[in-house]
């Protein structure tokens, strides 16, 4: 029964995905205001002409893991800034813990610079793996911030208390640190010590508020949807156990 | 080429996905091998990101760049460390000891830090954003640790660690954390099927 119900879930969530997608809107998405995410923006644009780096780090890997999801979304956010960023003297450099992850940080790097034209500036170095364990990971990443004049730090991925190294290098020298981890630990960590953290789903929301991608609006208007049918049964369901019917 | 790596990605995700729905043998059966090909893939993208850090050090080296003593000191450890793992094997005394007393306690050391850390920024959080929900979190913070602690003579505390504690968990704390993660998966399934459906691609290509 519950595999009905999940195969059910995810039909329904494909089918509204793709029909939201091709559909076309007429009028301009308005999204809700986040304000770590129009800080992002902001300050991807400054640095750009402030001639610093964007620090993006994808977490400790967890691609074959049910956290996998975190990191794609990460993947999808880079592929908007470094498109972003493809005119700055200095590319964003990737970080992450898993060799797999890295491999994918460099083509999404690659794919960035050649739709906007600047393949001649990518540079495969700029995607790494920093360490293959959690804190190994941290260790090596820290430096980053100090050395290769980083203003903005962004993790978005799977992360766990680890990302609290992350948000006290960033803190110690002066840069924006927007985070957002799919681990409710490390979202606790990050409220805590991060400038601009992201709680919950608002992580996945990130690469629809910085690409005009059609697909990445969709998906909030699905999740969104799905989000009022799961309200809505939870009410349901609670006032059906209230009345002793089930 | 691209097409056939989108085709070959697209059909492979469809697969394991109704494998883990359908209880059909066929498909649990391909769900098991197209994963343990993934799972074998994934101890491969190991040794990449190795040669990968590897490389980005070699070239801190190279270029003389701030730190770059540190770099050096990583290549020689993880060339020792490789050079003795392939020779005396991973089962080694040897190579046990540079696992539980190198890497371990330095692992453990970062921890330390991790928790004085985490201190400050607790300490700091009302100074960097004074709201509501930054006091709920400190005040729910310190409510969970002092219900949780056990003094000597008394135990818990009476009332706040037998009553009010585990109902604060158990209620208030698992409720929001349920909240938080349903909104996080419904993320991670749009997200999943998006990467499905090759709307994104972070394996190259769009």
């Amino acid at each position: 029964m519950s595999n009905l119900i999940g195969l059910g879930i995810v039909g329904l969530a494909s089918i509204l995905l793709l029909a939201f997608t091709l559909i076309k809107r007429k009028s301009p998405a308005v999204f809700r205001n986040i304000n770590a995410l129009t800080r992002l923006r902001r300050a991807a644009g400054l640095a750009v002409e402030d001639g610093t780096r964007l620090h993006v780090s994808l977490g400790r890997g967890g691609l074959l893991t049910p956290n996998g999801a975190g990191p794609l979304a990460g993947l999808a956010l880079l592929r908007g800034l470094a498109e972003q960023a493809s005119v700055s003297d200095r590319p964003p450099v990737v970080t992450s813990g898993e060799g797999a992850l890295s491999a994918l940080s460099q083509d999404t790097l690659e794919s960035a610079y050649r739709a906007a034209g600047a393949e001649e500036q990518y540079q495969p170095i700029n995607g790494r793996a920093t360490g293959l364990t959690p804190f190994s990971y941290a260790a090596g990443a820290m430096p980053i911030t100090r050395d290769e004049y980083i203003s903005t730090t962004v993790l978005l991925g799977d992360f766990g208390p680890e990302a609290g190294l992350f948000a006290d290098a960033a803190e110690r020298d002066q840069s924006l640190l927007v985070a957002g981890a799919s681990d409710p630990a490390a979202q606790a960590v990050l409220f805590a010590s991060a400038s601009d953290a992201l709680i919950g789903e608002e992580m996945f929301a990130a690469p629809a508020y910085l690409n005009t991608d059609d697909a990445q609006r969709a998906s909030l208007t699905v999740q969104d949807i799905l989000r009022w049918l799961i309200i809505l049964a939870l009410l349901g369901l609670s006032a059906v156990k209230l009345l002793g019917i089930a | 080429m691209k097409i056939f790596s989108v085709i070959i990605a697209v059909a492979v995700g469809v697969f394991v996905l109704l494998g883990y729905f359908i209880p059909a043998s066929a498909l649990i059966a391909a769900r098991s091998v197209l994963v343990s090909w993934a799972i074998l893939a994934g101890g491969f993208a190991v040794l990449v990101g190795a040669m990968n850090l590897a490389q980005v050090h070699f070239m801190k080296v190279r270029r003389r760049d701030r730190s770059w003593s540190y770099s050096l000191l990583l290549i020689i450890s993880l060339l020792s460390t490789l050079t003795l793992g392939l020779i005396l094997g991973p089962a080694n005394p040897i190579m046990q000891a540079v696992v539980q007393a190198v890497i371990f306690p330095v692992e453990a050391s970062l921890m330390a830090v991790l928790a004085v850390t985490l201190v400050y920024a607790a300490i700091r959080l009302l100074r960097r954003r004074s709201d509501l929900m930054s006091v709920v979190f400190l005040a729910s913070a310190v409510f969970v640790l002092t219900a949780g602690l056990a003094l000597p003579f008394i135990g818990q505390l009476p009332i706040l660690g037998d009553m009010l504690g585990p109902w604060f968990s158990s209620v208030l704390v698992a409720g929001g954390a349920r909240g938080i993660l349903l909104g996080v998966a419904l993320g991670a399934l749009t997200t999943g099927l998006r990467v499905l459906f090759a709307m994104d691609r972070p394996y190259g290509g769009k």
